[in-house]
């Protein structure tokens, strides 16, 4: 760990806000593109099987 | 072969599903050489302390911020020019990731600011042009949400996104006119003298290049959902009309 | 063109087309204003020409989504779009009609209001000069605003969130005229600028509008 000196809150506050932001980012979007893909499978099953 | 030839949705999401995996990993790959090497193996800044780690947050991505509007302002264009329904889906998709990236750019200022500039927020012009833009990524993602017929809301969002451009611009000089600011100027430019010292630049421009490729790789990833989103809707009409 | 631009006006002087009652929104703004910052005649003296100028584009703002509905509702607009006026015309008569009805009576009313917030007497004019020319570029930016959510259900509160990103430049350099003026500094260069920007509103964005509104009656 280096030593941030007297400004160690405000660097360590900014990293961790921004990563939090960054990995909510990519987790919604993983989150939502899993979701409407199985969607995509059940409904391709559903009409196949429908003919 | 031609970059038209990704207008077809098919096209598109197989070559996006190639590459997927290689932007993921070299992405991540990226900006965690590039934060892990900002943050342990740079040296404080005489003036500013250990804050000026800050930076390798800070400017790539406001640099986004302003890149992913001026993507949406492309493919907007190319949407009301040649009506590729993946150029508008694309547009819609970067928007949130633009939000994000102002998001992270205005809270890592605010928070640098205070320490440095004795206050959270000052009414400067770099920092109210990025609130300005916030505001005009909030009320375009709030037009798409609001339309049902998709072709009609790709019609609106980009005309609010061409239109938008414009006054964005405006503001910038705007708000330029009415206050002094306190922000520095370009921190990197090629013209300059006076940029930031070798040992802050080459782990930012490691962490720009993570950000322009997370940045890439979310608007694949999520166009492939919008484009999949768009399919299943068409798919149910098309299983209702025929019940 | 001349037509249209007269039954837009009969409508809304006619009870219940609101006319008026952006009027009276401004007022009441201005009124509040003393009881949320305090009676000091020297503060209001300095907030004046931002408050005067914040009133009158809240009041705009408020009076844009009748712009369109009504006409979208009962479908004039569908007969207006197969006109043989073009589009742009119309909206362009559109934000005419608005600015007669509601801007123009802001600017009218805002020296009196300005009375009230104690504003040092060199501003009146400047204040007049400023909004004459900066309330058209709001109109214009408001049709554009209106059309672009004139079939949403409940496009009240959208309408605001869209439009106001883009009334700030309009807002920046009018009430910076008005408090150079009030403050007796040279007002020469917001005031070109304000003036540019309207006139370039004026100019382009009835086309964007129109633009809009094909979409919508599609």
């Amino acid at each position: 760990m280096p030593d941030l000196g007297k400004y160690a809150d405000a660097v360590l506050s900014a990293y961790a806000a921004s990563l939090v932001l960054l990995v909510a980012l990519v987790l919604v979007t993983l989150w939502r593109g899993r979701k409407v893909r199985r969607e995509m499978e059940n409904l391709q099953s559903r009409i196949k099987r429908n003919g | 072969m031609s970059i038209w030839e990704y207008a077809n949705p098919k096209k598109f999401l197989a070559t996006t599903e190639r590459v997927m995996p290689t932007l993921w990993i070299s992405s991540a790959a990226l900006i965690s050489v590039g934060l892990v090497w900002g943050f342990f193996f740079t040296p404080d800044d005489y003036r500013q302390g250990s804050t000026v780690k800050i930076i390798f947050l800070h400017v790539p991505s406001a640099l986004m911020a302003i890149n992913a509007w001026f993507m949406m302002l492309v493919t907007s264009l190319v949407w009301v020019i040649r009506r590729h329904h993946v150029s508008a889906l694309a547009a819609r998709a970067a928007a949130p990731v633009g939000v994000v990236m102002t998001l992270i750019a205005l809270v890592t200022g605010a928070i640098w600011g205070q320490p440095m500039w004795g206050t959270w927020w000052a009414w400067d012009p770099r920092l109210t042009s990025f609130l300005v833009l916030f505001l005009f990524y909030l009320g375009y993602i709030a037009l798409w949400e609001a339309i049902d017929n998709p072709d009609t809301a790709a019609d609106l969002t980009s005309i609010l996104c061409l239109v938008g451009s414009v006054f964005a611009v405006l503001s910038r000089y705007a708000v330029n006119f009415w206050n002094q600011g306190l922000h520095q100027g370009a921190s990197l430019s090629l013209d300059k003298e006076e940029n930031v010292a070798d040992v802050f630049s080459n782990p930012l421009y490691v962490c720009m290049a993570g950000f322009v490729l997370l940045f890439i790789a979310l608007v694949f990833y999520r166009t492939g959902t919008e484009i999949r989103a768009r399919r299943i809707k068409a798919l149910i009409a098309r299983e209702r009309l025929e019940a | 063109m001349i037509a249209l631009l007269f039954r837009d006006l009969k409508l809304a002087l006619r009870a219940g087309g609101g006319f008026g009652l952006g009027l009276a929104f401004f007022l009441i703004v201005t009124v509040m204003v003393p009881f949320s910052v305090g009676p000091q005649s020297e503060l209001l003296a300095r907030i004046a020409p931002g408050v005067l100028w914040l009133g009158a584009l809240l009041a705009c703002l408020l009076s844009l989504d009748r712009l369109l509905a009504l006409d979208w509702e009962d479908g004039s607009l569908d007969l207006l779009a197969t006109a043989p006026l073009p589009l742009e015309g119309t909206v362009t008569i559109k934000a005419l009609a608005h600015w007669i009805t509601t801007g123009l009576p802001l600017v009218l009313a805002a020296p009196v209001l300005g009375v009230l917030l104690n504003l040092p007497v060199q501003g009146f004019l400047w204040l007049l000069v400023s909004l004459l020319l900066g309330t058209p570029a709001l109109s214009v930016i408001g049709t554009f605003g209106a059309a672009l959510t004139v079939g949403l259900k409940r496009g009240g509160l959208l309408l605001s969130l869209l439009v106001m990103p883009l009334y700030v430049p309009t807002l920046i350099f009018g009430a910076e005229v008005a408090r150079r003026g009030a403050e007796g500094l040279a007002v020469q260069t917001p005031l070109l600028l304000l003036a540019g920007i309207s006139a370039a509103s004026i100019a382009l964005l009835p086309f964007a509008s129109a633009a809009v509104l094909r979409v919508n009656l599609r």
